[in-house]
């Protein structure tokens, strides 16, 4: 790797952590404490259907802006095959696009 | 081929699916039987999904301007079988080039792929039919134009065994591990040669293994495959993705050699959620960057990479409206020893996603 590439990577490198510093500091929601043991419940849910679809699903695309109630299992299923999600998973995942 | 002017998303469509004639006939007939079946569940549906855009694309000061049309078929049966299918539509209107005034016009129309998935559990999914080859990620993963944030691909998005990007056999996928704090997921494959228009494929095998560790949104992946026809060469690739938790910050890179080229690609692209979210007006400005150098091993060319050693900066600017649509810019100073040159690229795509047909009421 000569001089020239050195140079570039670097300037790649400096680029994303600049990126990346900025958006760590500009990050950072928190879910509010729930009180009621059944919305609590209900809210957990809906926050473990939200993680999957943050940790498998939003790697690769953002959300889609809405689509029919009775495609979302099939929805569901596609990303099952996509990201190997267990059954468990597909019905948290089912959950939090039909709360 | 067209070289990397007007997306490697685009060429890599086509690269993928080197089909012409009547590609939508397998659609059809998967949609006739898929009507057919009954649909336990009312959240069953079978869905259509896709991407519409336009495009313009200058580059060394020749402006192209192309329609492309993707739709996607996806449709359960019964509860561990889905069946999917995407297929390309473009249209291309580019200068004739030299003394000749004027456009020309051309088409094309191929499958990208069509599928079937058993899911018999987590661990393991078998697909058989035309799949695309999880070989590092841009290929089954990015590039679908509703998906990719620049509209050309990288340089090396077809670097593998097969050229056209898919395979025509089967592929066994799932997750090997699953724990708290790490993940282990895999795919192996394998391909026949087949010169059919609609399912072209080279002979060869291959496979992929990534780990993700869900606390750091940090992946990292290795994969390998082999022609098995003709000369018989290996092709490794490895990749690293990084999103951090609660942030619409990305940075993904690849990495891939070939038995006669190699190259990588890093992208990272950011949202702020400083201004009132991700769906502000600010927010939904959407900077990309992209590297990329491509490096000749020797000069027999049989894969897609520049013939000379090439370095690439993509600076992008997107914005994503509501309703599922996004605007896609960038500039891009490609640099060789055949010579340097710009390539400014315009878009807009629209997702789709609706039901096939009337499902049952809930």
């Amino acid at each position: 790797m000569n001089l020239k590439h050195f140079v570039s990577m670097a300037l790649v490198v400096a680029l994303v952590s600049a990126m990346a510093v900025t958006a760590q500091q500009s990050g950072g929601l928190q879910a509010k404490p729930y009180k009621d043991p059944v919305r609590k419940q209900a809210v957990e849910k809906q926050d473990d259907g939200e993680r999957v679809f943050q940790q498998h699903c939003s790697r690769c695309h953002t959300a889609p802006d809405g689509f029919s109630p009775r495609i979302s299992g099939t929805v569901v299923r596609h990303m099952r095959v996509r990201a190997s999600l267990s059954q468990h998973e597909e019905e948290e995942l089912l959950h939090f696009f039909n709360p | 081929m067209r070289s990397a002017t007007f997306g490697s998303m685009l060429d890599f469509s086509f690269a993928l699916t080197p089909r012409a004639s009547v590609p939508l006939r397998g659609i059809l007939l998967a949609f006739g039987i898929l009507a057919t079946v009954h649909y336990g569940s009312a959240q069953d549906t079978p869905l259509i999904s896709g991407g519409v855009g336009f495009f313009t694309d200058t580059n060394a000061g020749n402006t192209g301007y192309f329609p492309a049309f993707e739709p996607l078929l996806a449709a359960p049966i019964g509860q561990h079988i889905l069946v999917e299918s995407r297929a390309s539509l473009f249209e291309f209107f580019e200068p004739n080039g030299g003394n000749d005034p004027g456009y020309n016009h051309s088409h094309f129309i191929g499958l990208t792929y069509l599928q079937g998935d058993f899911i018999a559990s987590r661990h393991f999914t078998l697909v058989a039919g035309d799949y695309l080859i999880p070989f590092n990620t841009y290929n089954d993963r990015l590039s679908p134009i509703w998906i990719s944030n620049i509209q050309d691909g990288p340089l090396i998005a077809n670097l593998s065994f097969s050229s056209s990007g898919s395979g025509l056999g089967g592929m066994l996928r799932g997750n090997a591990i699953q724990r708290e704090k790490y993940s282990i997921d895999y795919s192996y494959y394998y391909s026949a040669r087949s010169a059919n228009t609609q399912f072209a494929a080279s002979r060869g095998n291959g496979g992929r293994a990534s780990l993700y560790l869900p606390e750091q949104r940090l992946e990292m992946g290795l994969s390998y495959n082999r022609l098995l026809q003709g000369t018989h060469e290996n092709f490794y690739g490895a990749h690293v993705w990084w999103e951090p938790k609660d942030t619409a910050f990305r940075l993904r890179s690849e990495f891939a050699r070939g038995h006669h080229a190699q190259g990588y690609w890093v992208e990272a692209d950011y949202r702020t959620k400083a201004f009132g979210g991700l769906d502000s007006v600010i927010g939904r400005i959407e900077p990309v960057f992209r590297m990329q150098q491509t490096f000749r091993r020797d000069t027999i060319v049989s894969d897609g990479l520049p013939l000379v050693n090439t370095q690439r900066a993509d600076f992008g600017l997107d914005y994503n409206l509501p309703h599922n649509t996004r605007i896609l810019t960038s500039y891009a100073r490609q640099f060789s020893s055949t010579g340097n040159h710009n390539v400014w690229e315009t878009g807009i795509v629209y997702r789709f996603l609706f039901p096939a047909w009337k499902g049952k009421q809930q």
